[in-house]
């Protein structure tokens, strides 16, 4: 069992605590895709989930909100949301109906590649709506109207679009429409999967300032996962970075960019080429600079 | 407005297609059937003219006193007036006029089987395909045995069964004979009470494609990111499982109807051999025997026409429910 | 304290009754579909009546000898009893039962290549014959295939109605439905990244069809295929039950036509109609079981649904224990 605790333990309260989280996929060889992952989320702050692809980032962001399909398996740990009002939830145990109600409304997610999570045989404004009739019966259609209206206003993206298809949308709209029907419901977190990895550098950009901007408006903490180590440096407050189902490292950014402790991370971040310095740690081959000038 | 277009346009080409068939086949295949037809004209005593022989020629082939062409021509202006010949066996009553008379029975067997059989695979193949593992699920491979039961032999079955040892419903016929047809309660109930086993051998016949068909869909369209959205956002499940994941699954059924209107018309017309009930496959099979080729090939025709009819309603209203058909296009 | 040596392999959380270490599977094992009940349910069937077809005839006696003791129903010598002029109706099944996977064997291999070249030649094309063939593919489709036999074997007189003529008319009405099915298959593999290098780098048309294309195509090709022979069974049992079917021959359906016009229903005579047709049902059903499971390779989350549950449900029962 590795447990992993922050070196400078922010002074927020925690939102989401997760003990020893292990999750097993059963195929034939069995594989232990989260290993005894122990991690707090603060309230209102955006921590950053690093790692290359098939460390268990998306696994363990899965396994919080129960969304693990066969042959993933919880094998042990606990996952605990202590809510505003000051109840703990214990998330792993809650019954079908509770865990429903709790979706969404405490704990929302923007999936990796929105090109897909939306359904496309339906309008947006109708998906945003039923989000809205499934948690919160007092609103009459008008107020969800307006509701989804408001909600699409604050990502950019122009309330008339609740009448058109997916497929009539770009790529960054889709996203930012992913983004309103998360924040529909004013959650505590919001875990984000790689949300802007497949769009381009400009649509990316302005999408990251959007989610900066809400989380300074609305309070909620955020849970950015991705493989792209600057990236979370230039936004999170605090980053864990995860090796092989593990989380080997789990410190402020600042810390973490100036001195990191792990080798691995140390690997990570030496790994992406800066646009102004020494080479450092980035390795290549080839001719060197009085090579090529000859 | 452009996939409307391009949908009449093809179908305008299939019945085009169909046509002509009809007019080749009389031509392409050994025997000379006007001179059979007109054999038998004179055995049921009518006067046999060279108008007639012309007549039943333009139809049928065999006079090659004119090109090809000029016979294709006539052909199909003829088809255009409505003109389909004269029925022998029903003599002397005109090919549209038999049609006409036993077109309402098959339309509604037919109709209201493979509306019943479809809303019925559909529901149950969307459910099975939910909770792959469970005991409906388990059952789908024995609606594999339905659908391979040939639809006339599964007939046969249930009359054996329903109608002579139980004698729940009767064996043979439309309606009870001592009614009048008409638009009456009476009649009415007779005529269902009579359609119920054919209509049951072609829906039990042909719910199995519709169920495998929507199941193996659900499987598939349950592990789209969109159902894993939806089930994230707490939606309750039936409403995952209504408006997410079946909305999407069953565009290919809709997509295939084609191919299973087919397979029931087929059915269809066997079946109505069996229970000797009056629609339009039973005619068809009667002008078979009886050399009747005008009403064979108005039989035909027809028949084509409803289906093709069927499958462009069915497309309309995909082009409704997949937003993405209209983009394409 | 923060963890510098952390673990790197799997070990511990491995339930006891873990399987031992096996070597991968060769990638053509891959494509062939997992024993499962239903499976091994299909292939009893399909091969007990093949069997049954093809060995039966030379054991049982003679389907036409008439005797004088009519109808009668099963007994010790007779397994099957007679029809009403007295024959033997299981040595009738035996012969019927070797016609009818004849002609569904013929049919279906014929309506196989003719749907094989028309959808994936053509999809591979492109362009104009694509379209071609797609549009031909469509009207075939729609136009309803058995009115179309009926129409074609009535006008056909009755000595010109061979087993070939019959074959020929059935694949020609049924090849369109999976000629559509591979073409749709085809454009997907035709579309993707190693299709595009192999004609890059130069390889010939044909080759590239076989080697990269083909492979790919195998299951889809088998479940047509499979299709194709459920069709020809049944579509060539409806014809003979009417009548219309290859004169001289006997199969399952002409032994449904004599007991039809055997009055075998009326007099109950049901060891003379129920055995043909449960001989069809049973065979097309073998057929359709064994086409669920290619349905898996062919997409596996099927296959993966059904494994990863099963797998699941193992571990936690492991895991609680």
């Amino acid at each position: 069992m590795s447990a992993t605790t922050d070196r400078h333990a922010g002074p927020g309260a925690v939102v989401v605590s997760v003990r020893d989280l292990s999750v097993v996929y059963e195929t034939e060889q069995p594989v232990t895709a989260v290993k005894g992952a122990t991690l707090d989320l603060h309230r209102g702050e955006i921590l950053g989930l690093a790692g290359e692809s098939g460390c268990g980032k998306t696994t363990l962001a899965y396994a919080v909100n129960r969304l693990h399909q066969p042959p993933a398996r919880i094998a042990s740990g606990s996952v605990t949301f202590h809510d505003r009002d000051g109840s703990d939830v214990d998330v792993l145990a809650l019954a079908d109906e509770e865990l429903r109600r709790f979706r969404w409304a405490k704990l929302s997610m923007v999936f990796q590649g929105a090109m897909n999570a939306l359904n496309p045989v339906r309008t947006i404004g109708a998906q945003l709506d039923d989000t809205l009739r499934a948690h919160d019966t007092s609103l009459d259609r008008r107020a969800r109207r307006e509701r989804c209206a408001d909600v699409l206003t604050r990502v950019g993206v122009d309330p008339g679009r609740l009448r058109s298809y997916p497929h009539e949308l770009s790529g960054g709209m889709r996203q930012r429409v992913m983004i309103a029907m998360a924040m529909l419901l004013e959650p505590q977190v919001m875990i984000m999967d790689e949300p802007t990895t497949a769009l381009d550098v400009v649509v990316q950009r302005d999408i990251l300032r959007e989610i900066v901007r809400l989380r300074d408006e609305l309070g909620f903490a955020v849970v950015f996962i991705t493989h792209d180590l600057p990236l979370l440096l230039e936004i999170s407050d605090r980053i864990a970075v995860m090796l092989r189902g593990e989380v080997v490292e789990l410190d402020t950014a600042q810390n973490l960019y100036r001195n990191a402790s792990h080798p691995y991370t140390r690997k990570l971040l030496g790994s992406f080429p800066s646009l102004h310095g020494e080479r450092g740690g980035f390795v290549r081959t080839g001719p060197t600079d009085e090579e090529e000038l000859r | 407005m452009n996939y409307l277009l391009r949908k009449l346009g093809f179908y305008a080409v299939a019945f085009w297609a169909a046509l002509t068939l009809n007019f080749l086949i009389p031509r392409l295949l050994p025997g000379d059937p006007v001179d059979i037809l007109l054999a038998k004209l004179s055995q049921r005593g009518a006067t046999v003219t060279p108008e007639t022989r012309k007549a039943y020629a333009t139809l049928l082939g065999g006079d090659t006193g004119q090109p090809l062409i000029q016979q294709y021509w006539t052909y199909l202006t003829n088809i255009a007036r409505g003109d389909l010949g004269t029925s022998i066996s029903y003599f002397p009553a005109p090919v549209t006029e038999v049609i006409a008379a036993s077109m309402p029975w098959t339309l509604v067997l037919v109709g209201i089987a493979t509306v019943l059989a479809a809303v019925l695979g559909v529901v149950l193949g969307a459910i099975a395909g939910w909770r792959p593992g469970s005991w409906l699920d388990s059952l789908v491979p024995s609606t594999t045995l339905l659908a391979a039961v040939p639809y006339f032999w599964l007939s046969l079955v249930l009359v054996y069964v329903l109608a002579r040892q139980l004698e729940l419903f009767p064996s043979q016929g439309g309606y009870d004979v001592v009614l009048t047809p008409g638009w009456n309660l009476e009649f009415i109930r007779s005529a269902a009470y009579y359609g119920f086993l054919p209509a049951l051998t072609i829906v039990v016949g042909s719910v199995g494609g519709w169920l495998l068909g929507m199941r193996n869909m659900m499987v598939s369209t349950l592990s789209e990111d969109y159902v894993l959205t939806a089930r994230a956002k707490g939606l309750p499940a039936r409403q995952v499982m209504r408006n997410y994941a079946a909305r999407n699954a069953v565009l290919p059924s809709i997509a295939g109807f084609a191919i299973a209107l087919g397979f029931v018309v087929s059915g269809s017309v066997v079946t109505e051999q069996v229970f000797s009930y009056p629609g339009i496959g039973s005619r068809l099979l009667g002008a078979v025997t009886n050399n009747d080729y005008a009403l064979m090939q108005g039989v035909f025709l027809f028949i084509t026409l409803a289906v093709l009819g069927a499958n462009l309603v069915v497309d309309l209203l995909y082009g409704l429910i997949d937003p993405r058909t209209r983009a394409r296009s | 304290m923060t963890n510098t040596q952390p673990l790197t392999e799997p070990v511990a959380e491995r339930p006891p009754q873990a399987r031992p270490a096996t070597r991968p599977k060769a990638a053509w094992r891959l494509m062939l579909p997992t024993m499962t009940p239903w499976l091994a349910t299909g292939l009893t069937l399909v091969a007990g009546i093949a069997l049954f077809g093809l060995l039966a005839p030379l054991l049982v006696g003679d389907p036409d000898r008439i005797r004088d003791v009519g109808l009668t129903g099963p007994s010790g010598e007779l397994w099957l009893g007679t029809t009403q002029t007295g024959q033997d109706v299981f040595a009738q099944l035996a012969f019927a039962t070797r016609g009818s996977l004849q002609i569904g064997l013929i049919v279906g291999v014929l309506a196989t290549v003719l749907s094989a070249f028309f959808g994936i030649y053509g999809a591979y094309l492109g362009g104009v014959a694509d379209e071609a063939f797609s549009l031909l593919s469509n009207v075939f489709l729609v136009i309803p295939g058995l009115p179309l036999v009926i129409v074609i074997s009535g006008f056909v007189p009755r000595e010109s109605r061979g087993l070939w003529t019959i074959a020929v008319v059935l694949a020609l009405t049924s090849w369109a439905a999976s000629a559509r099915v591979l073409r749709a298959q085809t454009l997907s593999v035709r579309n993707r990244d190693y299709v595009a290098a192999a004609k890059l780098s130069g390889e010939r048309p044909w080759r590239v069809i076989a080697v990269e294309i083909l492979p790919n195509l195998l299951p889809v090709l088998a479940s047509q295929f499979v299709f194709a022979v459920i069709a020809a069974v049944l579509g060539e049992a409806g014809l003979s039950f009417l009548g219309l079917g290859a004169s001289g021959s006997s199969t399952l359906g002409t032994m449904l036509f004599y007991a039809q016009n055997g009055f075998a229903l009326p007099l109950g005579a049901w060891w003379w109609f129920a055995p043909p047709g449960l001989v069809i049902a049973l065979f097309g059903t073998g057929l359709a079981l064994i086409n669920f499971s290619i349905d898996e390779i062919v997409d596996p989350k099927l296959k993966n649904a059904r494994l990863h549950r099963r797998r699941t449900r193992l571990a936690a029962k492991g895991g609680a224990a």
